[in-house]
C-alpha cells in the first residue's frame, strides 16, 4: 500500500530583545553561567514578572510577516509542571488565546508553491538549562536562559514530506532574520522545534495517529527525524501493528527514536491565567502600525526577482536568502541604468566571495551600491573590460579607492572608439598577411592569434568584443 | 506610662519635641517583647541589634533637625511572608525555615525610606493559610486578650503584636480576611486596602488574584499614618494601581453626617453570634445619631462566596507554592533517590497540613476535566459579587458589617474541622475576591473578648474607610496595649 507522510511544527523561536520578557536582565547567549540572572528570572519567593512590551511587539511583528490575525486583546497563562530548570515550577505562556492565529507562509519546493497554514502564534518565557558533566556529581542548572524571550509557531498538519519541512522551516528562518527577531542561530537553540508525525493510506482523508518528537535541534535533524518515524509508523502498520499517541525522543546521533512518554502518561499542565498580569492590549493602531513595519518577506522577493527582473529562479533564491545580500541588489536596481541580471551577477559571485573570505558584513565594507552599479555600468558601456572591472572592485574593498583613479592610475580604461580601433586592426592586419591568409583559406583558429594581437599592439586596453568585430568585418569584407 | 504604650502618633511628637528618642522607644518595645514573648509568641525573628542601631541612625537625623516621615523612629514589626533583605522570611514554614531573602519587598523599602525601626518578624499561618496562626510551623501565638483564644489569622502575629505592644504598628497581609480578622479578634485596627494599592512586590505569594498587603495600628490615625507609607505606584508589580493618594493622616475626621452606610442582610444571618450582630449594630446607630443613613442593602451572592474564595485561592496558591521543590533555596529532604522522589519528599515533610490540603484543592480544581466546574464558575460567582457591590455603591458610600462571625475562638477548637474554620472567613473574603478595601475597627467587647466592624467601600476610597472607622474611635476611645 501506498502510504502519506502528515507532518505539522512547532517552532520556537527565541526573540533578540535587549532584555528578558519578565525582568531586566539581558538577553544574551554563551555568556558565564547564573550571571545574566535576577531575582525574578529565578523565580525568587515574592517576586513577579512584568511583561516586556518589545515582545509583543515582535511576536506581532512575526504574525503579521505569517499573515495571522492578531488578537489585539489577549492574555497570558501559567502552564504548571516541575522541573530543575524552571524555577517557579510553571512557565508563563498562553493558553487558549495566542497573540496571534490563522495565518499562512508559502514555500517554495522544486519550483512549486504550496501554503502552510500557521495555526497560532504565542509568546511565552524560556526555561533554564541542565548541566552535566563528568568534572561534577549530579546536575547543575545554569538559569541564564530563564525569562529568555520565544514565540512558538504552530503549524497546520499541512507538510506532506520532510523536504516541504524543511523548506517550511527554511521560509520561517528567513522571516525571523528579514524582520530581525530573532538571531536563529540554531547553534545556539535559538530556534528549536518539535515534530508531529503521522501517516496514512494515500487517498485516506482521516488523520492517522499522531506521534510528536522532542529534541530536534537542527532543520537536517528534523528531515531525518520525520524519515525515521515516517517510515517506522508505515512499518508498524505493514507488519498489522497499530500506532499509538506518544511523544517519542530524536536521537540524531543514533538516527533513531524512543518513546518518552505514552498518551496516558501525558502531563497534565492544569493552565490557568497567569494572576501576577494584566490583560495584554494593543491598540489597533498600534497593530497597524507594526504592520507597515514588515518589509516584502523572501518568498514575494524571489517571485519579483524572477518575473520582473528576469534572474533564474536560483540566483533568485540565493540572492533573496541573505538579508545584507538582497538590500545591496534591491538598492542597486533602484539605482538602475544596469541589468539585473549583471547586478545578481557580481553579488553572487565577487561580493559573496569577498564577505565570505573576510567574514565581513557589506554594510561593514566599502562597497556601496552606487560604486557597484559604476562598475557594472563602466563594463556594460564598454569601457572597462570585465576583469578591469575585478580589479577596480578589490581595490575599492581593500583601499576604498576612487573608481576613475583607479582606472586613469592603471590605465584600465579599454579602446572602443571605432576610429582607433580601426587604426589598430589595420596595422595588426597589415604586418601578420600570413594569418590572414590563413584564416581566408579556411583557418578559423587565426581569428583568435589577430584578436590576441590587436590586444597585445593596444596594450590590453581595447574592447575585446568590438577588436573581434573589427578584425572579422576586414576579413569577410 | 510606658514608650511601648503609646500610640504612633504621640510618639512621633514626642520625638519631634526630643521628649524621647527613638532609641529609648525601640529599647521599651523590645524589652515589652521579651517580656510577653513567652505568653503571646507573636514574633518569629527579633531584630534586637538591627532595630536598635537603626534608632540610633534616626535619632541622629533627628538631632540635625532633618526632615522624617511621619514614623520616623516607631517601631514596627513585619509579617514573616514580607521579604526583608537579610532576614529570615520564613511565612512560618518548615520549607523555608532558612530562607533569607536577597531583596527588599516594595513596602520594605518604602519603611526603611521613612526610617521606620524594623523590630521583627511576625507569626502567622503557614504561607498565610489559616484563620487562628495555629499552622505556624515554628509556634502558636496566642489572644492578648484571653492567652487561650487564638489572636486570629493569618496575620495573628502581626495583630497580637500591636494589641499586646510588643510593636507600635505592623504589616500584615490579607488574602480573604487575613488582616481583618486578627484585628478584630485581637481588637487592633487593621486596614485591607484596594487591591493594586500596596505593591505585592516582595510578598511571599499565596493567591496573587486576591493578595493585599496592609497596615495595623492601635489607632486610626496610625493605621492611616503607615498606609500613607507603603501605598503608592510599583512599577515592579504589573496589578499596581498608577494613582495619587492623598494625606490620609491629615484629611481624617470623624464628622459622618449624611454617610450613607449600607447595611447587608447576608452578613447579619445564621452563623453570626448574635452578640457580635448587636455590637456592630450598636455602633452604627451611634454613627446615624451622628448624621450618618443607614440604608439596607443586598448582596445575594455571598452565601457562593466561601467556595469560589477557596477555590480561587486554592487554585493560585497550587501554583505559587510549587516552587518550592527543594532545588535552589529552603528545605529540602535528607534521603532521596531520584528527582522526582526529592520532590515528592521535600514537599511532604516541608509543608504542613492545611497547605498541602489548599495545594490538592487547587490542583483539584485545576485538573483538566474540572477546570470549568470548579475553577470558572468561581470565577463567574467572583463577576456577580463584583457586580452586587457595584450595585449596592450606588445606594451608599461604606458597607459596614461584623468583621468576624463571632469573638477568638479558643485554641485548637476548629483545629480538626477545616469547614469550621474556612467559615469563620465568611464576612472578610467578598472583599479580597472584588479587590475592595475594608476595614477593622474594634467596636467593643463581647463576653469580654474584642469585636470589630468592618467597613467596606469603593475601590480606593480608604479615606472614607478610615473617616468611618475614625468615628466609631471617637465612640470607643483609642485602644492601648493589653495586660498580660
Amino acid at each position: 500500500m501506498e502510504y502519506e507522510t502528515i507532518v505539522g511544527l512547532e517552532v520556537h523561536a527565541e526573540l533578540n530583545t535587549k532584555t528578558k520578557i519578565y525582568c531586566s536582565c539581558r538577553n544574551a547567549f554563551g555568556l558565564e553561567v547564573n550571571t545574566q540572572i535576577c531575582p525574578i528570572c529565578t523565580g525568587m519567593p515574592g517576586t513577579l514578572p512584568t511583561l516586556n512590551e518589545k515582545v509583543v511587539e515582535y511576536a506581532v511583528k512575526m504574525g503579521h510577516a505569517t499573515n495571522c490575525s492578531i488578537n489585539n486583546v489577549c492574555k497570558q497563562d501559567r502552564k504548571n509542571y516541575f522541573y530543575p530548570d524552571l524555577p517557579k515550577a510553571y512557565q508563563i505562556s498562553q493558553a487558549d488565546i495566542p497573540l496571534c492565529e490563522h495565518g499562512y507562509v508559502d514555500i517554495m519546493l522544486d519550483g512549486e508553491e504550496k501554503r502552510i497554514g500557521i495555526t497560532r502564534i504565542h509568546i511565552e518565557e524560556d526555561a533554564g538549562k541542565m548541566l552535566h558533566n563528568d568534572a561534577f556529581q549530579g546536575s547543575l542548572v545554569d538559569f541564564n536562559r530563564c525569562g529568555v524571550p520565544l514565540i512558538e509557531i504552530v503549524s497546520e498538519p499541512d507538510m506532506r514530506s520532510s523536504a516541504e519541512a524543511k523548506a517550511y522551516l527554511e521560509t520561517l528562518k528567513s522571516i525571523l532574520q528579514y524582520i530581525d527577531i530573532s538571531d536563529c542561530k540554531m547553534e545556539q537553540g535559538s530556534i528549536r522545534c518539535d515534530v508531529n508525525v503521522s501517516v496514512r493510506p494515500k487517498g485516506s482523508t482521516e488523520f492517522g495517529k499522531r506521534v510528536e518528537m522532542k529534541n530536534v535541534n537542527s532543520f537536517s535533524g528534523a528531515m531525518r527525524a520525520i524519515d525515521y518515524e515516517s517510515n517506522r509508523q508505515i512499518e508498524a502498520l505493514e507488519r498489522g501493528e497499530e500506532i499509538f499517541q506518544e511523544t517519542r525522543r530524536w536521537d540524531d546521533m543514533k538516527g533513531m527514536n524512543f518513546v518518552l512518554r505514552s498518551k496516558e502518561d501525558a502531563q497534565d499542565y492544569r493552565y490557568f491565567p497567569e494572576p501576577d498580569l494584566t490583560t495584554i492590549y494593543i491598540p489597533l493602531e498600534k497593530v497597524e502600525e507594526l504592520k507597515k513595519t514588515i518589509p516584502e518577506l523572501p518568498n514575494a522577493k524571489i517571485k519579483r526577482y524572477v518575473k520582473e527582473l528576469g534572474l533564474s529562479q536560483t540566483d533568485a533564491e540565493l540572492i533573496a536568502e541573505n538579508l545584507p545580500r538582497c538590500g545591496l541588489f534591491d538598492e542597486c536596481v533602484s539605482i538602475g541604468g544596469v541589468s539585473p541580471k549583471n547586478i545578481s551577477n557580481w553579488i553572487l559571485a565577487d561580493v559573496s566571495k569577498y564577505m565570505n573570505e573576510t567574514g565581513k558584513d557589506i554594510s561593514e565594507s566599502n562597497l556601496t551600491a552606487e560604486k557597484l552599479v559604476k562598475i557594472i555600468n563602466l563594463i556594460e558601456d564598454g569601457k572597462i573590460s570585465n576583469n578591469s572591472g575585478k580589479i577596480i572592485f578589490d581595490e575599492i574593498m581593500k583601499n576604498n579607492a576612487d573608481i576613475d583613479t583607479v582606472i586613469s592610475e592603471k590605465g584600465l580604461a579599454q579602446i572602443s572608439d571605432d576610429s582607433a580601433l580601426e587604426k589598430i586592426v589595420n596595422e595588426v592586419l597589415a604586418a601578420n598577411e600570413k594569418s590572414v591568409n590563413d584564416y581566408r583559406g579556411g583557418k578559423t583558429n587565426a581569428l583568435g592569434f589577430l584578436v590576441g594581437q590587436c590586444m597585445k599592439a593596444s596594450k590590453g586596453q581595447a574592447n575585446p568584443a568590438k577588436c573581434k568585430e573589427l578584425v572579422l568585418k576586414y576579413l569577410n569584407g | 506610662m510606658e514608650l511601648y504604650e503609646m500610640s504612633a502618633s504621640e510618639l512621633s511628637l514626642m520625638l519631634k519635641e526630643k521628649k524621647c528618642s527613638s532609641e529609648e522607644l525601640t529599647r521599651s518595645v523590645l524589652s515589652r517583647a521579651k517580656a510577653t514573648e513567652e505568653k503571646v509568641g507573636a514574633y518569629l525573628t527579633l531584630c534586637e541589634e538591627s532595630a536598635v542601631s537603626k534608632a540610633r541612625e534616626v535619632d541622629a537625623k533627628i538631632a540635625k533637625g532633618e526632615k522624617l516621615s511621619a514614623l520616623a523612629g516607631i517601631p514596627i514589626g513585619i509579617k514573616d511572608n514580607i521579604s526583608t533583605k537579610g532576614i529570615l522570611t520564613t511565612c512560618a514554614s518548615k520549607m523555608l525555615y532558612n530562607y533569607v531573602p536577597p531583596f527588599d519587598a516594595f513596602v520594605m523599602k518604602k519603611v526603611n525610606a521613612a526610617d521606620i525601626v524594623v523590630t521583627g518578624k511576625l507569626n502567622m499561618d503557614e504561607f498565610a493559610m489559616g484563620s487562628s496562626t495555629e499552622n505556624s510551623h515554628f509556634k502558636k501565638t496566642h489572644n492578648p486578650h484571653n492567652l487561650d483564644c487564638v489572636p486570629g489569622g493569618s496575620s495573628g502575629g502581626s495583630a497580637a503584636a500591636v494589641a499586646v505592644g510588643s510593636a507600635v504598628i505592623s504589616l500584615g497581609s490579607d488574602t480573604g480576611g487575613s488582616i481583618r480578622m486578627p484585628a478584630s479578634y485581637c481588637g487592633v485596627v487593621g486596614l485591607k486596602p484596594t487591591y493594586g494599592a500596596v505593591s505585592r512586590y516582595g510578598l511571599v505569594a499565596f493567591a496573587s488574584s486576591l493578595d493585599q498587603i496592609g497596615p495595623f495600628g492601635r489607632t486610626v490615625k496610625d493605621t492611616a499614618a503607615l498606609f500613607g507609607i507603603i501605598c503608592g505606584h510599583d512599577n515592579m508589580d504589573a496589578t499596581s494601581a498608577d494613582r495619587e493618594y492623598p494625606d490620609f493622616t491629615a484629611a481624617l475626621k470623624s464628622d459622618v453626617s449624611g454617610l450613607r452606610i449600607g447595611i447587608p442582610k447576608e452578613y447579619f444571618g445564621d452563623g453570626v453570634d448574635e452578640s457580635v450582630k448587636q455590637a456592630v449594630m450598636d455602633t452604627v446607630r451611634e454613627l446615624e445619631k451622628q448624621g450618618a443613613k443607614l440604608v439596607d442593602i443586598s448582596l445575594p451572592s455571598t452565601k457562593y462566596a466561601l467556595n469560589a474564595y477557596y477555590i480561587i485561592s486554592s487554585a493560585e496558591a497550587s501554583s505559587n507554592l510549587a516552587r518550592f521543590d527543594g532545588v535552589k533555596y529552603g528545605f529540602r529532604a535528607e534521603n532521596y533517590d531520584s528527582l522526582t522522589d526529592m520532590y515528592e519528599k521535600t514537599r511532604s515533610e516541608g509543608f504542613g497540613d492545611e497547605v498541602k490540603r489548599r495545594i490538592m484543592l487547587g490542583t483539584f480544581v485545576l485538573s483538566s476535566g474540572f477546570f470549568d466546574a470548579y475553577y470558572k464558575k468561581a470565577k463567574l460567582v467572583a463577576m456577580d459579587i463584583v457586580r452586587e457591590f457595584g450595585e449596592a455603591f450606588e445606594k451608599c458610600d461604606v458597607i459596614a458589617t461584623p468583621a468576624t462571625p463571632g469573638t477568638a475562638f479558643k485554641l485548637g477548637e476548629n483545629m480538626g474541622d477545616p469547614t469550621k474554620m474556612y467559615a469563620a472567613d465568611i464576612c472578610t473574603v467578598t472583599v479580597n475576591i472584588a479587590g475592595l478595601p475594608a476595614i477593622s475597627v474594634p467596636c467593643g467587647k463581647v463576653n469580654g473578648m474584642p469585636a470589630g466592624l468592618q467597613f467596606i467601600g469603593r475601590k480606593f476610597s480608604e479615606q472614607t474607610l478610615l473617616n468611618s472607622a475614625y468615628a466609631v474611635e471617637q465612640l470607643t476611645g483609642e485602644v492601648r496595649p493589653v495586660n498580660v
